[in-house]
């Protein structure tokens, strides 16, 4: 291609002559995306109080490993080194921190929050080399389709946790009953705001029929790309509330089991 | 009536400078009126690119207090006109005088585009049958005017100057309207990675936002594009059914 040749200098770092607010986005992505990692990581290397009755955490679901009734394959596993801090919140939170880490979305919101590439629209930037997702580290970026096999998983895994806190043990006698409690709500709205976000990926669109150029002719096709599609229009605000609603869902879980908050029975 | 200061570049290649003109100002008017009447009042030699004044024609792109914006369709009433109102020329391409610049590089751009190769016809009278539902879907990308402001915009171009290796958002939505065209046989996701650089965009969305036809650049043909060269080059997976459809 030509070059071309410029008179005007490039911009310095946060320089513009825009008038309006516009640190405010790139700083509200900044401490929404540092307090949702603080807490998580924290929550994480608790290990504890992360299920309650027939309630557990999604940062910790499914759990693999581990001491509580919802574990899948039992305690610890002996193989797990000593010296290695154990929390069944390792073995899983690792899919959908990359799911997330790779979003089409979220990669535009931390690209401009954290790194300032650039700091938000025609404002200045602090570096002037730039590689962007065209060569390591950024290229690993294309992964994101593989982490949505994992987060498909991972819904029906927090799907299968609805339907557990739905049955309650009589501590008294033992029997399990139907019932519904805030805690159920909690998590089913959960699994609602994740379906969301997860069915409006741009690579699902992707792989139901936007990678091809005629889908009109073929039956389940159409019908699933419009759904997603519609999804995928809305995908930042699916982004949002189901980020803060997995922190809530284990903030409620939490408080439930150390006897902060009483769960309410519904029915 | 009441007046209101501009801050308008003067200048050429060489360089330049901001010079203030204040000027009356009335309800409805755009930025483009306001350019138009310091020009024939104040400034007779100011320079400045428009023709159609109604959003259509791509002619009058400039930078309207730091943002990329058509002048014609830039109200008073949405600036703050308590303080200067600035207008500069375009910042990804080289300005010929004032408000003027050489937007030439784009139309080299275009004709490094692979064309459209339409399959053979479907018909023996030499025509088509396509489905309207998949028509549709690339006619969002056929209403772009070509004004540019999603190659200014771009910090790709406008601060890094990648023009040598990255084709910028108006020519992925372009890529995208022939990649994407159900009568489309060629094969552009190799160049979409190597030599037109999508791999440089970061899905900043600047693009979608300045895009005066609400065209989803973004998420309609860039990322589209992205997961095709994934497909292409770097998923196994993929790779390995390409292989035994093959």
């Amino acid at each position: 291609m030509e070059q071309v040749h410029f008179a005007t200098p490039v911009r310095r770092w946060a320089e513009t002559r825009r008038l309006d607010a516009w640190l405010t986005q790139p700083l509200g992505v900044f401490l929404a995306f540092t307090a949702f990692i603080v807490y998580s990581t924290w929550a994480a290397f608790q290990g504890d109080h992360y299920h309650f009755g027939p309630y557990l955490s999604p940062f910790y679901s499914p759990e693999i490993f581990g001491d509580s009734p919802h574990s899948l394959l039992g305690p610890r596993p002996g193989w797990w080194p000593n010296p290695v801090p154990f929390s069944p919140a390792f073995l899983i939170l690792w899919a959908p921190v990359g799911f997330r880490l790779t979003c089409y979305y979220y990669r535009g919101a931390y690209y401009k929050a954290f790194w300032h590439d650039p700091p938000s629209c025609s404002v200045g930037e602090p570096r002037s080399s730039y590689r962007g997702e065209n060569s390591f580290p950024l290229i690993v970026q294309n992964l994101h389709r593989y982490f949505l096999i994992f987060a498909l998983a991972l819904l029906v895994f927090l799907s299968l946790d609805v339907w557990n806190a739905l049955w309650f043990e009589d501590p008294a006698t033992g029997a399990v009953s139907f019932g519904i409690g805030v805690g159920t709500l909690v998590l089913a709205t959960n699994v609602v705001l994740l379906g969301g976000y997860t069915m409006g990926c741009h690579s699902l669109r992707h792989l139901v029929g936007g990678g091809c150029d005629r889908i009109a002719g073929l039956p389940m096709r159409r019908p699933t790309y419009d759904c997603v599609s519609c999804l995928n229009r809305r995908h930042m605000l699916f982004a949002w509330m189901s980020l803060v609603w997995v922190g809530f869902s284990d903030i409620y879980v939490r408080l439930c089991a150390m006897g902060f908050v009483t769960d309410l029975r519904l029915l | 009536m009441s007046s209101a200061t501009f801050r308008i570049w003067r200048g050429d290649s060489e360089g330049g400078e901001f010079r203030d003109y204040t000027t009356e100002v009335s309800e409805g008017m755009v930025v483009l009126d306001a350019v138009h009447q310091i020009q024939a009042e104040q400034a007779n030699d100011l320079a400045v690119r428009w023709n159609c004044k109604a959003g259509k024609c791509g002619s009058c792109s400039a930078e309207v207090n730091g943002s990329p914006k058509l002048m014609c369709m830039t109200r008073l009433n949405s600036l703050p006109l308590d303080q200067p109102v600035t207008v500069e020329p375009m910042q990804a391409f080289p300005t010929v005088r004032d408000l003027v610049t050489d937007v030439s590089w784009n139309y080299e751009v275009k004709k490094a585009i692979k064309p459209f190769a339409p399959r053979e016809p479907d018909a023996a009278d030499g025509t088509w049958r396509m489905e309207q539902y998949d028509v549709e879907r690339v006619q969002e990308f056929r209403k772009c005017i070509e004004c540019f402001l999603c190659q200014d915009v771009c910090h790709v171009l406008r601060d890094h100057r990648l023009h040598s290796e990255f084709i910028g958002p108006r020519f992925f939505v372009y890529s995208a309207a022939l990649e994407m065209h159900p009568l489309d046989t060629a094969d552009r996701t190799t160049e979409l990675a190597d030599d037109h650089g999508v791999g440089y965009c970061n899905i900043t969305k600047c693009c979608t936002k300045v895009c005066p036809e609400e065209i989803t650049i973004t998420d309609n043909a860039i990322i589209p594009l992205k997961e095709r060269v994934v497909d292409k080059m770097y998923d196994p997976i993929t790779k390995l059914l390409r292989m035994f459809r093959s």
